[in-house]
């Protein structure tokens, strides 16, 4: 072999990683690197603000698994990302199948669609901003409610413990649904029309095609959507930081706002780094069924 | 025989498509509708729908502090350098997925698919740490740079599917004429793919436009703000100022607001792309 062979073989072994280089560069530093410093900060005591820490094994961990603050914060999250996810789906799948329909054209269609995608376009704080005003006691939400005879009074939905939760669930909810909409009606489109004709020359009505074909066919893009919201919605920090700040009295606390405390108010960054890690840990576990997932569907 | 039993389905489906309407897009409604009243008559009881004063007051007094543009001015800047740099990185990696078989290809592929499950709180503490000690903290780096780990993998993920419709034949034409490969990539595949890369580069301003969280952690100046941490900053300076905020909000959400408008369908196969597969 020459030299100047041996050379392009390693030029051609090569070229690949040369165009993945500044992709493998910035993972490292941004991904891999801040995993590391994450996941080693959460073992040592003051991280950050003391030059010289100390290695306290579990200790971290030890005090936020007994700190009732952070057992409030996950009872909340739990709350908060279930009753999104399944609110997510249903909303989802009902206004894709309204905009899946045989009885109106292409047009009327295509006005409701961006009609229904549009909360999805507006930023979390314009969302926090603009529903901190609706659910005012004096907002037009209590005004509509009470138009419409469905309460008496004028409620403090963000600054009261009872229903400040369901608030921030009730934004959540409004500002995610689009993705599961459109993602729906794309799985919809997709499904062939063969099965639905042979579904109803079968003599199904339909709640039973809805069930025995539209489910099904779906399950894959449902399973995968269910699990990406999952986790956005578990990290859903700037909707409840800019509307309830975690309170009031912890009621709206989630696992999100109570890192950011930790870190940023209370600067206990190794306290902020051991709850960030059990986030992490969540989320890892959720994301190896995901890429699992999304293999088996390739 | 369906004729019939059409026309009270169709009213239904209609009667549900309004009701859906109502809530997709009654907020934002109110929300340009208070934008153009006085303050006084945000929490108006019985609520006025549209204001007897009626006025672009609000408008001007954004327009008029020069705290409020530079929050634009900061956006425009770090969600267009954020755009450009991922488009660049996401084409070169795209094409090495797209037109290469090599050792570690899958394991690269699957650490890219996973950023997307790492909650951007987990990497914030660390993130703070990195950025101090890189003397970036309070500029534009700081976001550009963080912004990049969660726009580029959708980028990625995105071009080689365009890239991969592309025949290989087209690149080897150019080679076979004594063209690079590199020559190739940009002269060739790049405008090829131009709709699908525009569809990319929308969703990327998009997610850096909108960025709270580090944009709030990683500045502390108002001169380095962006417009998402600018709207919530109205909320404590001015004493409750709704139709202001109201009125940021609306300028704030009009560049996406625009682009989703124009290119709502590229932006509709953007926002599918993570969750069907063809």
């Amino acid at each position: 072999m020459t030299k100047g062979n041996r050379s392009s073989v390693f030029k051609k072994k090569t070229t690949p990683y040369l165009y993945l280089l500044p992709t493998i560069i910035l993972m490292l530093i941004l991904l891999i690197i801040p995993i590391i410093m994450v996941v080693r900060y959460s073992f040592y005591d003051n991280v950050i603000i003391n030059k010289n820490p100390v290695f306290v094994g579990l200790e971290n961990f030890k005090k936020i698994i007994t700190d009732s603050t952070f057992l409030a914060a996950i009872k909340n999250t739990f709350i908060f990302v279930s009753v999104s996810v399944v609110a997510h789906l249903i909303i989802g799948i009902c206004f894709a199948m309204l905009l899946n329909t045989r009885y109106l054209g292409n047009k009327t269609k295509g006005i409701f669609r961006v009609i229904y995608v549009l909360p999805w376009m507006f930023t979390a704080s314009v969302i926090a901003i603009l529903w901190k005003m609706m659910l005012n006691p004096n907002g037009i939400v209590n005004y509509l409610l009470q138009f419409f005879n469905l309460t008496s009074q004028n409620i403090e939905w963000l600054g009261s413990r009872k229903f400040a939760l369901l608030a921030v669930t009730f934004i959540n909810i409004w500002s995610g649904y689009p993705f599961y909409m459109i993602s729906v009606l794309a799985g919809l489109q997709g499904i062939s029309t063969d099965l639905y004709e042979a579904s109803s020359l079968d003599g199904a009505n339909a709640v039973q095609t809805f069930f025995r074909i539209t489910i099904p066919q779906l399950k894959p893009i449902l399973i995968s959507l269910i699990m990406l919201d999952f986790v956005w919605t578990i990290q859903q920090f700037a909707l409840i930081w800019m509307t309830t700040g975690g309170g009031p009295i912890n009621a709206t606390e989630t696992l999100s706002t109570y890192i950011y405390k930790q870190g940023f108010s209370k600067y206990q960054y190794s306290m902020a780094s051991a709850s960030a890690v059990i986030v992490l840990i969540i989320c890892t576990i959720i994301a190896i069924f995901y890429v699992r997932h999304q293999k088996a569907r390739d | 025989m369906i004729g019939k039993k059409k026309w009270y389905v169709k009213v239904l489906i209609i009667i549900a498509l309004l009701v859906g309407a109502f809530y997709a897009a009654f907020p934002i409604l109110w929300m340009f509708l208070n934008s153009f009243k006085p303050n006084s008559e945000i929490f108006a009881w019985p609520p006025t729908w549209i204001s007897e004063r009626f006025s672009f007051d609000a408008y001007k007094a954004i327009f008029q502090s020069p705290d409020q543009i530079r929050f634009f001015i900061n956006s425009y800047v770090i969600a267009g350098t954020v755009v450009v740099f991922t488009l660049v990185i996401g084409i070169l990696a795209a094409y090495a997925f797209s037109r290469f078989d090599f050792p570690g290809k899958s394991i690269i592929n699957t650490l890219i698919v996973s950023v997307q499950a790492v909650p951007p709180i987990t990497l914030l503490i660390p993130y703070l740490s990195l950025i101090v000690t890189l003397k970036l903290y309070n500029t534009y780096w700081a976001l550009i740079l963080t912004y990049m780990l969660f726009t580029l993998p959708y980028a990625i993920l995105m071009t080689t599917g365009y890239f991969n419709t592309l025949p290989k034949d087209l690149d080897e034409a150019v080679m076979i004429d004594g063209g690079s490969r590199f020559k190739a990539l940009w002269r060739i595949l790049v405008p090829t793919a131009i709709p699908g890369l525009v569809s990319v580069g929308m969703y990327t301003f998009m997610q850096a436009w909108n960025e709270y969280l580090f944009a709030l952690a990683l500045t502390k100046t108002n001169n380095m703000r962006t417009v998402p941490v600018g709207i919530n900053l109205l909320m404590g300076q001015h004493a409750y100022e709704w139709n202001q905020m109201m009125a940021m909000s609306v300028l704030g959400s009009l560049p996406v607001l625009i682009l989703f408008l124009f290119f709502q369908r590229y932006f509709i196969a953007g926002m599918t792309a993570g969750s069907v597969k063809n």
